[in-house]
């Protein structure tokens, strides 16, 4: 059994309260690194932790926080990501809804080390329950002297503020979030310069999500070292996976990076196998924006090695054969699934979501979808599944910020993977609108897989 | 050390002052180089980036960092660093990601440039002639909006825009009230005036000549006439609010447009106030400098100022005869 960093207490009753969560060992490390560390070495505990950023990117969060910029006389700012509106993803809800005073010692710690004296979580708009809890909590923690001015004696002042935004997919973007903090519309800014150095109100801004501010508690509490000593290879620490689709058990886990695939889906520890006694077909390892992977490249990589759950492991192959580990929102297909419908699916979410600041995203979402469409529901053609695949191109690599290339990237791994499915949707129009193309081979031994190319 | 950094673009090395972008690096040295840009505005700060029609190869950062970036850059809101090599017409990449922003722009742009203003001083007809494909692969319905008027003086047919947000700057850097947004997200994004809020400016009229398409048009000019059958010449008057300095667009006797002047890139030299646009036309209001020099390549040139034969004075003068020389060799020869 895998020890729990986050969410050792999930299940005490009342964890949600301060009064709780002190019992349990909360605000340890408040105490801890006000009274006994110095800013530079909270920083350093956090990069000898290889903690990595947990919302997507995977960016190690120790050097990102050693690029701020500390201009003389200039406010700096930390800023929580906790706009959570990946499909497949809803790790940052749970973690918010049961356990908020574990965001808010994080936000504290956090905000010491970079020398924020203003800080701000930023909830995505949908979220008012979670708005609501994490002001309660707010309130509880300024109550016992977590916040405000000179806290714990120490000399040190922060005040934390709440922000719900307005529902936008787009603000979970760094630069987007900023601008709608600010107040303006919501449009990712062009880099550079980056937050780091010119963010929030043009001042130096670190940006992190959720799980990554919530996991230097316990990096605090046990030193980096401990931390790093779970976990393989440079994919330490442990990550909520969001579980979903048709899993015996879906819901949030919290594993150790480098747990096997296979053991993740089937042992009765995690997600307990695929539902109804059905075969799996397809995953998505890390919320929508990933390349999705037939059911043999998911437990296996193209070398017949066993895949981890690391950012390494998930990757390894590239595109050709690999997925990312992104968000962690854990996506199961079973063989009753139709992958062009999903494809479609996840193609009109991006084309609602995009922001139309630039063309080819603005263009390429919405004409993606269409064809899609009209794939799947029997009116597509041959010529279609070759003019996804080079929209796609045409989309990824090319825009401001990396929503294009989240857009690109489902449809053409979908195609990469199952292109057999999709040319059966053009062959058998009137088929494919009652029934499924099944598990056909993907599930069978990796060397035929492979050969499928782009 | 010099304070100027060392550029090469496709080939051609130039020195410019740190923290130009790419764009303007490849304007100074000019010719087929120069990106195409869309959004890019030199007189609107923060404009650009946008459009990712002036995309480039940066395959060298720098000097010191001689890494080649990762991926294709906007060269308008990217800043030169020493020694930085960039490809643009020389990278099959950079032509073939042009050419697929090219078809993204048109696949909801409505092709009715027989029927629109701007046609012969359209930038995206422009590029379209040069990276476009000759048939659309697009199969579905276009997005389209009803035509709105911005106040008396200006019509917003928003089937025709890029969103190249330059309308936007406009209002909010020359003009001192902004009354002029984009609403909405996505391919349904519109430019809007708020429940169609009269643009009561000044300087409003610039969002015309802003517009890189026919999106923003001058409602006085509607439909009078097509730009290549109009003479531009250059004018000035003595304005208190502007410069005063102005085209003039003459079909026969009448001025029936009066624009800011443009340069190469089409982008105005300094924009001009309303009073000058809209109320001022009659010859007798501006004092006349010269024909517009007007690009070669471009259409409105194609039918005036072109007379192959010298002037019947030229004939009895031997000097002059001299002097005009090669104009007489062309004249036997077509």
């Amino acid at each position: 059994m895998a020890r729990k960093l986050l969410l050792e207490h999930i299940n005490v009753p009342g964890i949600n309260t301060l009064d709780v969560y002190r019992q349990k060992g909360g605000y340890r490390a408040v105490e801890k690194a006000l009274k006994t560390l110095t800013p530079d070495e909270v920083v350093e505990e956090v990069k000898k932790s290889g903690l990595r950023g947990r919302g997507g990117a995977g960016f190690p969060t120790g050097m990102k926080w050693s690029f701020l910029a500390k201009p003389e006389g200039v406010a700096r700012y930390l800023v929580c990501n906790a706009d959570e509106s990946e499909p497949g993803t809803f790790k940052d809800r749970y973690l918010m809804t049961h356990i908020p005073h574990a965001l808010i010692e994080g936000m504290i710690v956090s905000s010491f080390a970079l020398g924020a004296n203003t800080s701000y979580i930023y909830v995505r708009g949908e979220m008012m329950p979670q708005i609501r809890i994490l002001e309660r909590a707010i309130a509880e923690a300024k109550n016992a002297g977590f916040l405000g001015k000179n806290i714990l004696g120490s000399g040190y002042d922060l005040e934390l503020y709440v922000q719900p935004g307005g529902g936008a997919y787009i603000c979970g973007e760094e630069t987007a979030l900023l601008e709608s903090l600010e107040g303006k519309r919501g449009n990712p800014r062009i880099k550079p310069p980056f937050p780091a150095i010119a963010g929030l109100y043009g001042c130096p801004t670190v940006v992190n999500n959720v799980e990554s501010i919530a996991a230097v508690v316990p990096i605090i509490n046990d030193g980096g070292d401990e931390y790093a000593k779970i976990g393989i290879g440079r994919s330490t620490g442990t990550k909520l996976i969001s579980a979903s689709g048709n899993l015996v058990r879906p819901g949030v886990y919290e594993i150790d990076l480098g747990l096997p695939v296979e053991e993740f889906i089937y042992s009765d520890e995690y997600c307990g196998g695929i539902a109804n006694g059905k075969r799996l077909k397809a995953t998505v390892a890390g919320g929508s924006s990933v390349p999705i992977l037939p059911a043999n490249l998911t437990l296996k990589l193209a070398n017949g090695e066993p895949r981890l759950m690391s950012y390494e492991s998930l990757s390894e192959g590239g595109f050709a054969t690999g997925t990312m580990l992104g968000s962690g929102g854990f996506i199961a297909f079973d063989e009753d699934q139709c992958i062009v419908r999903n494809t479609w699916n996840f193609s009109r979410f991006y084309h609602h979501e995009s922001c139309g600041q630039c063309s080819p995203c603005r263009e390429g979402t919405g004409w993606m979808e269409k064809v899609l469409h009209r794939l799947e529901y029997g009116h597509g053609k041959m010529s279609d599944i070759d003019l996804l695949v080079d929209v796609s191109k045409k989309i990824e690599g090319n825009t401001i910020c990396p929503l294009g290339d989240a857009a690109a990237w489902p449809v053409a791994s979908a195609i990469r993977h199952f292109r057999d499915e999709f040319e059966w949707h053009v062959k058998e129009p009137v088929k494919s609108l009652n029934t499924n193309y099944g598990l056909a081979n993907y599930a069978e031994p990796i060397a035929k897989a492979v050969t499928t190319e782009n | 050390m010099s304070d100027k950094v060392k550029v090469t673009i496709d080939g051609i090395t130039v020195e410019v002052a740190p923290g130009t972008s790419i764009l303007n690096a490849a304007r100074q040295i000019g010719g087929d180089i120069v990106p195409p840009a869309m959004c890019y505005y030199s007189k609107l700060e923060g404009s650009g980036g946008k459009c990712r029609t002036c995309i480039v190869k940066v395959s060298k950062g720098s000097e010191k960092d001689p890494r080649p970036m990762p991926k294709l850059v906007a060269s308008c809101r990217t800043t030169v660093m020493d020694g930085m090599e960039v490809m643009n017409i020389t990278s099959p990449e950079v032509i073939e990601a042009r050419s697929g922003v090219v078809e993204m722009l048109l696949i909801n742009h409505p092709l009715d440039c027989p029927v629109c203003d701007q046609a012969g001083e359209c930038d995206l007809q422009n590029l379209s002639y040069e990276h476009g494909l000759q048939k659309t692969r697009y199969e579905f319905e276009r997005r389209t909006f009803d035509r709105i008027d911005i106040g008396d003086k200006i019509q917003l047919h928003m089937n025709r825009c890029i969103l190249c947000y330059r309308c936007v700057f406009t209002a909010d850097q020359i003009t001192n009230k902004r009354v002029h947004g984009i609403l909405n997200r996505g391919d349904h994004s519109e430019i809007s005036t708020y429940i169609q809020t009269a643009v009561d400016n000044d300087f409003s009229g610039n969002v015309i000549d802003v517009c890189p398409v026919g999106a923003l048009t001058d409602k006085s000019f509607r439909f009078k006439n097509r730009v290549w059958f109009t003479k531009p010449i250059d004018a000035h008057r003595d304005c208190p609010t502007c410069s005063g300095k102005v085209t003039l667009w003459y079909k026969g006797e009448d001025v029936i447009r009066v624009t800011a002047r443009k340069d190469i890139y089409g982008e105005v030299e300094e924009f001009i106030c309303n009073t000058c646009r809209f109320d001022k036309k009659k010859t007798a209001d501006w004092v006349i400098e010269q024909p517009t020099q007007i690009s070669d390549t471009s259409v409105i040139s194609s039918n005036h100022y072109e007379t192959l034969k010298p002037l019947p004075v030229i004939q009895p003068n031997p000097k002059l005869q001299e002097a005009n020389k090669i104009e007489l060799e062309k004249t036997t020869k077509f």
